[in-house]
Formats: C-alpha cells, structure tokens, sequence
C-alpha cells in the first residue's frame, strides 16, 4: 500500500469518534452484516460517520491490510478497529457496545 | 466456493486443540459458520482471536469464502457458556 492510501485511510479513522465502513451507506446499506451492524448504532443512539466502501475501490482493498481484517463491514471508535458484524453483535449482547460508544467525549 | 473439509484442515492447522463447529449455512461452500474453541486464543481480545482465524484462513477469506461468521471461545470462557454460569443465556 502506498503512502498517499495509508495516509487518506487514518486521515479517515480519524475524521470521527466513530466510523462504520460499510458496504452501502446509513441510509442505504447493500449488504446484511452492514445492515445489521448500522441497526446496532442507531439503537444505541451513536453518533457516527458512514463510509461506503463500494464506491472507493483503493480504499476497500487498503483497508483490509491496513486493519488486517478481510471483510467489512469495519467499526473504528477512537482509532480502533473494534471489529465486525460478529464481534459488534457480541460486544451488544454484553452490554460493552454501549460503554464504548458513550466512553470518553472529550 | 471451498470444501468444509478444506476450512476444517486449515483451523485445525492452526488451532491443533480446537473444538470445532463448522456449519455451512446455505448449502454453496462459501458461506460458513464457526465456532471455535481454543487455549490459542487465552490471554488475547476477541479482535485478535478473530485475526487469528482470519490468519489461518489465508487467501481463503473473502474469495473462496464470502462470510464466515465466527465465535471464538477460550476454553474457560466456553466452559462457563456451556454450563450457563455466567449469569446470561446464550443467544
């Protein structure tokens, strides 16, 4: 991956607390596990960039290295990569998706 | 598409202790689900107990597979799961 792609990739992490790189986009998402992650969001009220991934096609295939993660969709909260659908659903179940996204504002 | 058999050789490379479950979910070998329980994984964020399996997937992952949706599990944490401990049901 080029400087330049790795550099517009944290520029974009990093553009929001939260950011979900998705197939598709918060009103419109192409994809289950985007659907499904994006209705995880919105039912714990976050706050939240949406990226479509479809329409950027360096981006999708620097990110998978950049997060060494092979499929979207992708949350970051705060620079991190927290994971995907799976882990996002898991992180639900338990209560700690919640404590994350309202974790430290300022 | 890629044959169960060949997902389950991979894990089971990388994981030599795992207790495996691997379901094909619509019949067409490219959409799986698993669930793995490991002593790899002790000690590590599931973000990282999933690149790991993402890991020993390889080139797999997002060609041959399309999804794979993952559970990973220490030993102990899947003890504790199984015997209903921990207070919540599984879902």
């Amino acid at each position: 991956m080029d400087e330049a792609l790795r550099e517009r990739i944290k520029a974009t992490i990093e553009s929001h607390r939260v950011v979900l790189f998705m197939k598709g986009n918060k009103n419109f998402p192409q994809c289950g596990f985007s659907a499904q992650v994006l209705g995880l969001l919105k039912q714990n009220g976050a706050e939240f960039r949406d990226v479509n991934i479809l329409a950027d096609a360096d981006l999708r295939t620097g990110l998978k290295e950049y997060s060494n993660w092979p499929t979207f969709p992708q949350l970051y909260v705060d620079g991190q990569l927290i994971g995907g659908c799976d882990i996002v659903t898991s992180l639900n179940e338990s209560g700690e998706l919640k404590t994350l996204l309202a974790a430290k504002t300022g | 598409m890629i044959e169960p058999a060949e997902v389950e050789r991979l894990l089971k490379a990388r994981f030599a202790d795992a207790e495996l479950e691997l379901i094909d979910l619509t019949g067409t070998q490219d959409h799986y689900q698993a669930r793995i329980v490991s002593s790899a994984f002790n000690g590590k964020s599931l973000i990282e107990q999933h690149q790991l399996v993402y890991g020993a997937l390889g080139a797999a992952m997002g060609s041959a597979i399309h999804a794979f949706a993952l559970k990973t599990y220490t030993p102990e944490a899947w003890a504790k799961i199984s015997r209903g401990s921990d207070g919540r049901s599984p879902t």
